[in-house]
């Protein structure tokens, strides 16, 4: 038997897709964790709060899941601004993030995913879209609609971000604060308000992501824990808070799983992560572009 | 009180109650009695690296299971007594603790966090495709109807669990007026001072990792026998991480008091409103108590109680 080596080239394309739906997991984390020190161990349930209400307009009102997040985005930016206000006034004023903080974020976690089980059930929801049929056919290379379209989406998003964090006064003061708050507060910027603004940020691309994980794969509660330790690793992997980072960690995580599942069974999927979280930490903890 | 005459009360406390409970002739309530009991171990070991070094472990599920699944697999092979399964499960359980905290512990205190979140899946991961334990299909454990001297199985295992918990609220208990509960506590007030006075913190968090792992294996160990069939999603339900958590910070986790209020107040709400209105719900329940006391209550029902008391006596 020789070779599967059209298997292999389409593991790695569908690993690259998939790392590209990764990155827009991760980015969220790349901001609070990366550059907030903000452990927000949450993203994920919040990640799927998005699927679910993705799930609700598209089942009630036929809109597209990409125009659905579109809207959503500034909601979620509240939801992230609010809980900040009760993290700052909770934890980071009275400095015990470390220990409480961290449980608080377990509880949300908690919170929004026994909500969603109450609420809907633990049956897998889907959405419907033109493009989630359909496959390109390019040579061998299959690159499935449904696949394309998220990368895509999270690909612009990373570079739109990229471009407000480096352009824009707003985004150069995000970057500030995570390298110096101290010093920004002696130009006269609140850290506080930066941050805020910064962590919602975070949550409104967990809505984006939350409507590209649905056209993606049908969602229950539960599968957000699947992501946790992916997103942590991607983002240690990438040198915390560098987006490019994330996006080459993402790709690399997206194709080592995606050969495995070819290879060995989906089943093993999950372990990965974790495999590569712990060898990052093992022996690069600053991460691949870290300093 | 000095720590003999501790252990003394403790196990005197520990008989009393199993007096008590062999006058109540329901089996429900020993059914009852040993999730909340497993609660205690499971919050006091928790506590023993949360609440005294400030390390945060979100895997107590992995810990757990790892403990449950040493039981089945070791069923399979020979018939042991259930006291060495809970040594075997608390060794395998501890030794994993000692791995993750050595490849983990010498970074920052989130790391370690984040990797025991992980953990939980990996392992889950690792049972899901591991045939010989029964894999996703799960396993089924017969255990026996009855056993010498204490007559119902399910009796003999509320009192192994009741023994568990004593001893491991001794140990907590013995840890916290130690000079190992001192530099425990150094590590958790400042890490970097600690090691500048020649508090080795590394084997210090080690050693606080191995034992909690080893009690929360210890906990999981008896678990087939008290369900009797046992699969992954059950075993490594997110149910024990929360609690796990949950019950040291809402009862106060600077001493082993903390967590055996909280086991003791959250389990029976658990169980009474499992029982009365649905289990999802007494998870919302928990996880609210959770958010609540973190933000409000800092120092959880222990802390409440001491600033009533000190505002009093002032």
């Amino acid at each position: 038997m020789s070779f599967p080596f059209e298997l292999l080239a389409n593991a790695v394309i569908s690993g690259l897709l998939l790392g590209g739906f990764y990155a827009a997991v991760t980015v969220g984390v790349s901001i609070s964790f990366g550059m907030l020190d903000i452990v927000n161990i949450a993203h994920p349930a919040f990640i799927i709060l998005g699927s679910y209400i993705v799930y609700i307009v598209n089942g009630s009102l036929g809109i597209d899941p990409l125009l659905t997040s579109v809207i959503m985005a500034p909601a979620f930016y509240l939801l992230g601004a609010a809980i900040y206000q009760v993290y700052y006034l909770s934890f980071e004023k009275r400095g015990q993030e470390s220990l409480r903080g961290l449980a608080f974020f377990f509880g949300l976690l908690f919170i929004t995913e026994v909500a969603l089980v109450l609420v809907f059930g633990v049956d897998y929801r889907y959405v419907e879209a033109s493009y989630i049929g359909p496959s390109l056919h390019l040579g061998f290379a299959i690159l499935p609609l449904r696949m394309l379209v998220p990368c895509a989406v999270s690909l612009a998003l990373l570079g739109a971000l990229q471009l407000f964090l480096q352009k824009s006064f707003a985004g150069r003061a995000i970057l500030a604060v995570s390298q110096d708050a101290l010093a920004l507060q002696l130009m006269a910027v609140s850290p506080s308000r930066i941050k805020r603004l910064a962590f919602g940020i975070s949550i409104a691309t967990a809505g984006v992501a939350g409507a590209l994980l649905i056209i993606i794969q049908p969602v229950e509660p539960s599968i957000g824990r699947d992501y946790i330790g992916r997103v942590f690793a991607i983002c240690v992997l990438g040198g915390m808070g560098s987006l490019p980072g994330a996006l080459v960690a993402a790709m690399l995580l997206g194709i080592v799983e995606s050969i495995t599942s070819t290879f060995y069974g989906p089943s093993w999927s999950p372990a990965i992560a974790f495999g590569f979280l712990l060898a990052t930490l093992a022996v690069r903890p600053m991460g691949l572009l870290g300093r | 009180m000095g720590s003999r005459a501790f252990i003394l009360l403790a196990i005197a406390v520990g008989a009393a109650v199993f007096g008590l409970s062999l006058l109540v002739h329901n089996e429900y309530f020993f059914f009852a009695g040993y999730v909340v009991l497993q609660y205690v171990v499971l919050a006091t070991a928790w506590n023993i690296l949360g609440g005294y070094t400030g390390y945060v472990n979100f895997g107590t599920a992995a810990f757990f299971a790892l403990g449950a699944y040493s039981s089945v697999a070791l069923h399979k092979l020979v018939a042991l007594p259930l006291p060495v399964l809970m040594v075997v499960g608390g060794a395998i359980s501890g030794l994993v603790g000692l791995g993750t905290g050595y490849l983990t512990l010498r970074l920052r205190g989130v790391y370690f966090a984040i990797a025991t979140l992980a953990l939980a899946i990996v392992v889950q991961t690792l049972i899901v495709n591991w045939d010989f334990v029964g894999g996703s299909r799960g396993a089924y454990i017969m255990r026996p109807q009855q056993v010498p001297i204490v007559g119902n199985y399910i009796e003999y295992l509320f009192l192994v669990m009741l023994a568990l918990a004593v001893l491991a609220l001794v140990t907590a208990r013995a840890i916290e007026r130690s000079r190992l509960g001192y530099g425990f506590s150094a590590i958790r007030d400042d890490e970097v001072a600690a090691e500048a006075f020649g508090v080795p913190t590394l084997r210090l968090k080690l050693l606080a990792t191995t034992l909690s792992g080893a009690f929360m294996g210890m906990a999981g160990a008896p678990l087939p026998y008290y369900v009797t069939y046992l699969d992954p999603a059950s075993g490594f339900s997110l149910a024990y991480a929360v609690n796990a958590v949950a019950m040291p910070l809402v009862g106060g986790t600077t001493s082993w008091l903390g967590p055996l209020i909280g086991a003791l107040l959250l389990g029976t709400i658990q169980q009474v409103a499992t029982v009365t209105i649905s289990s999802a719900v007494n998870l919302l329940i928990v996880g609210l108590l959770l958010v609540g006391f973190v933000i409000a209550a800092p120092n959880g029902i222990v802390g409440l109680f001491e600033k009533h008391w000190g505002a009093r006596r002032a």
